[in-house]
């Protein structure tokens, strides 16, 4: 088993997203080409990576809180709560070239998505109500609460300084992908260069039998719980920064479930356990790359979530060990379900 | 001559790696009563899974009744008559008794289930085959793992199976429902059912089988008469080595009793509504206590309070040395109290973590997140238990799930050892583990008590508690009836209190 290439965790999701970057080849021969204009780099690539930022982030830390066994319903809601909070602090501030403004509005940003992540965190921890519906409250309610801080409008600033954060560059790349770079290394190092990863993932596989080895299981499911909102508070910043708006009704809309399906497609389970961050990367690339993809083959717009559904679907199946295996080995009459499970961990 | 109703022969499998099995014979008799017998990771499992399709064959063949069949899923296994009952008992919690014994085949009428008529068979099924009469319409968590044990069985039992499989069916009923379980064993055995019996009681063996298969490594050693093979020789043909191992203990436990020392931990009054009612209890350095009494009888619930997993009602627990109770699990541990419990699979061991993970575990929690043991620590340590405990397979990155029960209470052994802990509460550490790795466990258990730990001992078997124990308490219906010290401690005594005499 070791060594072999294609029982990578990796793999895979790493097949599926280039064969999508080649299959863009197709319809637009200079897919791959970047090129450089006043310093700074163009290109699809870029492109993907710029917009795709925003769910990266939120997909990070659904990782995490996925792994434990729980679920965050939630995360569309904070990304559209945080950036109404970053907009509506500037739009009232009275100094509008101040350096401070966005750093004040930034901090009230995050430190609301931190409080949300606790919210979610303690409904989950201390009133033991079920992950998926703990988090629907919030997912529900949070867009309420993103309308009544916008006042049911949509905000627009115009502030550099604040549109530098999603639309601005950094050494010819977009500071976004800073951003993410920066959050999946200290997601990294925290939970691979400590024992957090040991404990998330002990947590989620076995609650019960944790705590009886002396971990704190509601610390960590809390932790990850306010990991994930200050990652989705974050996503929110660069989504709404990017169009210098917000909007309560329509940001972050259908992010938690993009955000799953890229922890799915990344190799993590949804029944918790050993989680996978590269992985969520690469899944939350796939369906960046498939949106940039519809569009530019030109997609009629009312059947794109249809091809969608579809490519999702084949997505899913390729990776799913036991359904290669039936496509494989058809001729082999017999087939044992309860043994795959047993080599594949073996 | 009788012809057997199952016969498989030179069944080989392999797994990444291993050889789980290789060229194994085996046979079964209508009206019989077959022991499979093996050491932990003899293979024992591996055939059985084989025999329920769990696992395909490499090699061999299976005949059924003179016919070759192959079986390709445990669904065929049961249409060939093949039934199990798993150590762990494999039903739905959450469904009623009726539901569980039919589930799948449920009496329909014009596509609807016939509820009445299903609730009223297998009430009948169950007073008729089994001698046992509930509700069948409570859910099942509703009863004991004994009766539901004894579902598993009426499930079973109605699929029409002609070769009854019971893969450790003992390990976790008292004495009086193994009585019972085998009563229904004998029932059915007379009536032409053939049983594979697999345990690790030896005296189940010789009380119920008939014949004997035995396996080691993998490989065949023989088939013998129960009658006609002796105990002691059972045992070697098991381990393959003398077995002086059980019969240093005694020496050993004679020279611990010597060295107790101060109060470690006290509980007085300390009781539980529903688990168990208030109790004195002191356990010293160096002293192994052990608890004794039936299934359900509260020694688990003692040992929940002691580690702080519930809490109590009523009474103080006080930890000597530092002079504060213990509220949870993790305060437990700080104050050097370990617990293995008798749950492996769901207190005990993280499914998804490697054998290394899972033995760092307790010892990493202690340390807290932010100082991480690095991972070439993890690796010394974890070979070093491997070593020590002969854990197998000795590979620390073999995920835990894997293992064998015995190897995975090894582990948890070693999790808990590893914290160096003045108090290891042992909750059925024995159980389903094969009887070179038990007596290896009383020695270390004696061994630890001998460097000053304490240990409070809990096991269904009681001349393993009289081995090791310096005073034992008796417990009855979740009452402390009574404290044996070291001169007193013998097995009439104990029965006694068990029972109430």
């Amino acid at each position: 088993m070791r060594g072999k290439l294609y029982q990578h965790y990796l793999f895979w999701p790493l097949v599926v997203l280039g064969t999508l970057l080649l299959f863009n080849l197709i319809y637009s021969p200079d897919f791959f080409s970047i090129v450089v204009r006043q310093g700074n780099l163009y290109g699809s690539l870029i492109d993907i990576l710029n917009f795709g930022a925003p769910l990266i982030l939120v997909s990070i830390g659904m990782t995490l809180v996925i792994a434990t066994g729980g679920i965050d319903l939630s995360v569309g809601s904070i990304v559209a709560i945080s950036g109404a909070m970053a907009c509506l602090s500037i739009s009232k501030g009275t100094d509008q070239n101040s350096l401070l403004l966005v750093l004040g509005a930034v901090g009230a940003s995050i430190v609301l998505s931190i409080i949300l992540g606790v919210w979610n965190g303690v409904l989950v921890t201390v009133t033991r109500i079920q992950p998926i519906i703990a988090t629907l409250i919030l997912m529900v309610a949070g867009r309420g609460i993103a309308q009544l801080i916008t006042s049911g409008q949509i905000i627009t600033v115009s502030n550099s300084n604040y549109e530098y954060i999603g639309a601005g560059s950094l050494a010819a790349l977009p500071f976004s992908i800073f951003i993410v770079a920066a959050v999946l290394l200290i997601a990294s190092l925290l939970t691979r260069r400590t024992a957090l990863g040991l404990f998330i993932e002990s947590v989620g596989s076995n609650s019960n039998a944790s705590r009886l080895a002396g971990l704190r299981s509601k610390t960590v499911i809390l932790t990850v719980y306010i990991f994930c909102g200050l990652c989705a508070g974050i996503a929110g910043l660069i989504l709404s920064s990017n169009v210098s708006s917000a909007d309560g009704n329509n940001a972050g809309l259908w992010y938690e479930l993009d955000a799953i399906l890229a922890v799915v497609i990344g190799g993590t389970s949804l029944n918790g356990g050993r989680f996978y961050l590269m992985g969520t990367v690469v899944g939350a690339l796939i369906i960046q790359t498939l949106t940039t993809t519809i569009y530019m083959i030109g997609v009629p717009p009312e059947i794109t979530l249809v091809v969608k559904a579809f490519v999702v679907l084949a997505v899913c199946l390729i990776q799913s060990e036991s359904f290669r295996k039936t496509l494989m080995t058809r001729w082999k009459k017999r087939n044992y379900p309860a043994e795959q499970e047993v080599t594949r961990h073996a | 001559m009788l012809v057997p109703i199952l016969e498989m022969t030179g069944i080989t499998k392999r797994f990444p790696g291993v050889k789980a099995l290789s060229n194994v014979d085996f046979r079964l008799f209508p009206g019989e009563v077959h022991a499979l017998m093996g050491e932990n990771g003899a293979g024992k499992s591996t055939l059985i899974k084989v025999l329920t399709g769990v696992y395909s064959i490499d090699e061999g063949s299976v005949m059924i009744e003179d016919q070759s069949v192959s079986i390709s899923g445990p669904l065929e296994a049961q249409k060939a008559g093949i039934s199990t009952v798993y150590q762990e008992v494999n039903l739905c919690p959450n469904l009623t008794v009726a539901e569980n014994i039919f589930i799948g085949r449920e009496p329909l009428k014009f596509g609807k289930i016939q509820w009445k008529k299903m609730n009223k068979d297998a009430d009948q099924l169950l007073r008729e085959r089994l001698n046992l009469s509930i509700d069948v319409t409570l859910p099942l968590h509703a009863y004991s793992v004994a009766i539901q044990q004894l579902i598993a069985i009426a499930r079973a039992l109605s699929i029409s199976a002609k070769v009854l499989i019971l893969d450790e069916p003992t390990s976790s009923l008292d004495q009086n429902e193994v009585q019972q379980l085998f009563s229904i064993m004998r029932k059915l055995k007379s009536e032409g059912l053939a049983i594979l019996f697999v345990t690790h009681f030896l005296d189940q063996v010789y009380e119920m089988s008939d014949r004997i298969t035995v396996l080691r490594n993998g490989e065949l050693e023989g088939e013998y008469l129960a009658a006609e093979l002796p105990k002691i020789e059972l045992v070697l043909k098991m381990i393959g080595k003398e077995l002086k191992l059980l019969e240093e203990l005694p020496k050993l436990s004679e020279e611990s009793k010597s060295s107790v020392g101060n109060t470690m931990i006290t509980a007085s009054e300390l009781g539980r509504k529903g688990a168990i009612k208030p109790f004195n209890l002191e356990i010293r350095k160096g002293e192994v206590v052990g608890l004794a009494g039936l299934l359900g009888s509260g020694r688990t619930e003692i040992a929940r309070l002691l580690f702080g997993v519930d809490r109590p009602d009523e009474g103080k627990l006080v930890v000597a040395e530092s002079g504060s109770t213990v509220k949870s699990p993790r305060q437990a541990i700080d104050q050097g109290i370990a617990f293995c419990s008798e749950n492996r699979k769901t207190e005990g061991i993280i499914d998804d973590l490697t054998v290394r993970e899972n033995i760092i575990l307790a010892l990493q929690a202690t340390r807290g997140w932010s100082r991480p043991l690095s991972r070439k620590k993890q690796d010394e340590i974890a070979d070093q238990y491997i070593k020590m405990l002969n854990i197998n397979p000795p590979n620390p990155e073999h995920l835990i799930k894997n293992l064998s029960g015995g190897n995975q209470q090894k582990v948890l052994l070693a999790r808990w050892l590893l914290t160096e802990p003045d108090l290891l509460i042992l909750d059925e550490p024995t159980r389903g583990i094969d009887i070179g790795a038990k007596a290896e466990i009383q020695k270390l258990v004696l061994s630890l008590a001998k460097q000053g730990m304490s240990v409070l001992f809990i096991s269904s078997e009681m001349e393993e508690v009289i081995r090791v124990s310096d005073r034992v308490a008796i417990l009855r219906d979740r009452t402390k009836v009574k404290e044996l010290g070291s001169g007193e401690i013998n097995q009439q005594q104990i029965m006694q209190a068990m029972a109430g005499g």
